[in-house]
């Protein structure tokens, strides 16, 4: 079993989790991730590693809440454990002196680019970060970032915090007024992926994109998470997550995300139901 | 006791010719297909008296040499008979550690069966029902017999491998008194046995009873470990200590087609689609966290055991129409007949010399149809089986909501292609010395599918066993220091 140290919500709907693992942290690199089965009877999720630390023999994970899953872990506490913590597992980020690096991060995908922008920093890489959400505090993780970034830019759906715009308006005028960095890195939605990718494929910017596909088992077992990359059938688990973000189908990425949108609504609302009753019930007898 | 169940005279020779062969008891099929519980039922312990008293007791007996792991058959076949149910396990398990799972899943009619005296005019001795007859029978009373141990040795062992490989090797090492901790990736023990095979042919019951006895013949299990990524096959023989590491890593990558429209959504390989429902208890969705979806029309393209299961399973969930896609014909099916004939009985559209040739969706992405080219058989091609020829002209459409691909699993590279000096052939297995199983890295033993490509539980198996001797001589060595161990590169 592998115990929950310390568990709080940095975010509404955003949950760190520092979790007690030794192998995985002694192992782990940028760009990996964990399967994770909360209980015995749960669902086997990927989830990147935001951290590590090999000392402690602890892995840090950011959860946002977005089906029965990950909301029922939400309600988890520290002391409590989790099934099955496995990894770590997927091909780590390639890391070199490439020179400057910008680091476009949206979401939940702020929390897999933290160890990949300071494993690029501690390479001697400069380091721009575009940290991009719907609103002010869902752009997660900002003191961690800024302390593995050279500079770093937010950006707001809304205008709460930052620019308003999306991270593909920052990077753009990035560009124009720096000129073209040696590689773009970006982790995010399907959709904000897509879109840096084909802004820097005009320009001949070399991106990575970390995927974030359906996974069963994550060893490359099954072929759940099965995308195509420059026309090739790839396994996001054992060949990625990381791709040359040109060479990626992100339409048929995005639609094969969509599965088993009927069946997360049908476990989500379950879920749901069982604790609205509960809460219920508590106040009745409260 | 009111129950004490007496055993029967051994019978005249000619007399024993006489008696039928016992057929087994099974769920009738139309209310098999709602549910996933065991098909076959077994016998009981007076059928398999009756069964026992057939055999011919042969001075040479053919069985012994059909078995992949010589089980001294008729022997366990004669304690039946005199209904020593507990004499005649124990005596299976002088050389097969896992027989409720044999039993159930050995191919006994290409094995030990087929060369049976008595199948040469009439049937075979029913070998495996009755194996898995006086297995079931030690289970159902809890009892509980672990073979004896050779004193503590050293020694540790890593076994790479949950599955049928490193079951039996662990199994063995530790009848020598070798410390053995088995590595499993996935969070159960059990490998093709819980993931792959369903609950209606391999109840996991069985598959956790079996490895709880390996837990007290004193095996660690480390589940959640995956070799290639917690930790190397390097790692394991320096920085974790052991002094040898047998590979049974299995055949788990799946293959594909390479047609188009397999990306569409609702294409699974075999392995997603029964890990979903075996591992992760999909059937039991919303009460389960993990879905599969199969909608109304399912194709299966593939005729082996593992599409045998696939269209069961898909039968089961509720699919209306089950459909099984093959290019040869039931002649060259490699499932085993039991299996064919449990599938058609359970409706299965079987469409011969069928080859699928391109995968249809809509807009969305979801999968929609198939276009099948019909195929005659021609000319006998390098596997002896006559190679299927397309018939010009023949293109045909099915609609599908559902296509699983089950033809066929590799090797899965993630142990091996860490492992820095480890010969592997052009097919990505490990190259073994065939005595011993040694890998090309001295102290690295491997068996299983991983060496052969996809085979059988009972074959893997005997290479676990065959290895585990291999390690236990080259233990000796290595504390005679005649060898030693490879170093960390």
């Amino acid at each position: 079993m592998f115990k929950v140290v310390s568990k709080e919500e940095i975010a509404p709907k955003f949950h760190r989790f520092v979790v007690e693992a030794p192998e995985v942290a002694r192992k782990h690199r940028p760009g990996q991730f964990v399967m994770v089965l909360p209980s015995d009877d749960g669902e086997r999720i990927p989830l990147t590693i935001a951290a590590s630390d090999p000392g402690s023999g602890t892995v840090t994970l950011v959860v946002q809440e977005v089906g029965k899953t990950t909301m029922a872990m939400g309600l988890m506490t520290a002391g409590q454990e989790f099934f099955s913590v496995v990894g770590p597992l997927g091909t780590p980020t390639h890391i070199e002196r490439f020179g400057t690096v910008v680091c476009v991060g949206g979401g939940a995908g702020i929390a897999p680019m933290l160890p990949i922008a300071g494993g690029l920093k501690n390479a001697g890489n400069t380091v721009l970060s575009i940290l991009g959400g719907r609103t002010q505090e869902l752009v997660i993780l900002r003191e961690e970032m800024a302390a593995v970034s050279d500079e770093i830019i937010h950006t707001t759906d809304d205008g709460s915090f930052g620019r308003k715009g999306l991270v593909t308006h920052a990077l753009a005028d990035l560009i124009a007024q720096r000129g073209n960095p040696d590689l773009v890195v970006a982790i995010g939605p399907a959709i904000m992926m897509k879109a840096v990718a084909e802004m820097t494929r005009k320009l001949a910017i070399p991106t990575l994109a970390s995927l974030n596909s359906i996974m069963v088992d994550g060893t490359g077992m099954c072929g759940a998470c099965r995308v195509e990359v420059d026309g090739k059938t790839k396994f996001v688990c054992v060949d990625g997550p990381e791709f040359d973000a040109h060479k990626v189908d992100f339409d048929l990425l995005i639609k094969r995300l969509r599965m088993y949108i009927p069946e997360e609504q049908v476990a989500r609302e379950r879920f749901m139901g069982a604790h609205e009753c509960r809460a219920t019930a508590g106040i009745a007898r409260g | 006791m009111a129950d004490e169940i007496l055993g029967a005279p051994e019978l005249p020779k000619a007399e024993r010719m006489k008696v039928q062969r016992h057929e087994m008891p099974v769920q009738n099929p139309l209310a098999r297909i709602r549910n996933f519980f065991e098909v076959a039922l077994g016998y009981s312990a007076e059928t398999a008296i009756e069964e026992a008293q057939r055999c011919l007791q042969c001075a040479n007996p053919p069985c012994v040499k059909g078995c992949p792991v010589g089980i001294d058959i008729p022997a366990f076949v004669d304690l039946i008979r005199k209904a020593d149910f507990e004499g005649s396990l124990a005596k299976i398990k002088e050389t097969n550690t896992l027989p409720a799972i044999c039993g159930r899943v050995c191919p006994q009619e290409e094995q030990c069966e087929i060369v049976c005296v008595m199948a040469k005019k009439y049937k075979p001795v029913a070998i495996g029902r009755l194996e898995r007859f006086v297995a079931d029978w030690e289970r159902d009373r809890g009892l509980v017999s672990t073979p004896e141990l050779a004193p503590p040795s050293a020694h540790k062992v890593a076994v790479v491998g949950s599955g049928p490989a490193g079951l039996a090797c662990a199994a063995e090492l530790a009848r020598f008194g070798h410390k053995v901790t088995i590595f499993e990736a996935l969070h159960k023990p059990g490998g093709v046995l819980v993931y792959g095979i369903p609950e209606f042919r391999l109840p996991k019951a069985i598959v956790t009873f079996e490895i709880q006895n390996l837990a007290r013949m004193g095996v660690e299990l480390r589940g959640n470990f995956v070799i290639g990524r917690t930790a190397t096959v390097h790692e394991l023989l320096n920085g974790y200590d052991y002094d040898a590491v047998f590979l049974g890593t299995g055949a788990g990558l799946p293959y594909f087609l390479g047609i188009p429209g397999e990306n569409y959504i609702g294409v699974l390989s075999a392995n997603e689609f029964l890990t979903r429902v075996n591992l992760m208890k999909a059937y039991d969705f919303p009460r389960s966290d993990t879905p599969v979806r199969t909608g109304r029309r399912v194709a299966v393209v593939g005729s082996g055991n593992v599409a045998m299961d696939c269209l069961r399973t898909a039968k089961r969930l509720g699919a209306e129409e089950v459909i099984c896609v093959y290019r040869r014909t039931r002649n060259e099916s490699p499932a085993r007949r039991e299996e064919l004939e449990h599938a058609e009985e359970e409706a299965i559209d079987f469409r011969w010399l069928s080859a699928p040739l391109a995968i249809f969706g809509n807009e969305e992405g979801f999968v929609t149809g198939m276009r099948i080219q019909r195929m005659e058989l021609g000319e006998p091609d390098a596997s002896g089986r006559r190679r299927p020829v397309p018939i010009p002209g023949s293109e045909y459409e099915i609609a599908i909501d559902t296509a699983v691909i089950a033809i066929g699993q590799g090797p899965n590279p993630l142990a091996t292609k860490s492992t820095p000096g480890l010969e592997l052939n052009r097919h990505g297995n490990i190259v073994v010395d065939e005595r011993t199983l040694m890998t090309s890295i001295p102290g690295v033993f491997a068996g299983g599918d991983i060496v052969t490509g996809a085979a059988t539980v009972i074959l893997a198996m005997g290479a676990g066993k065959q290895a585990a001797l291999g390690i236990h001589d080259w233990l000796a060595r290595l504390a005679r220091g005649e060898v030693i161990k490879p170093q960390l590169a």
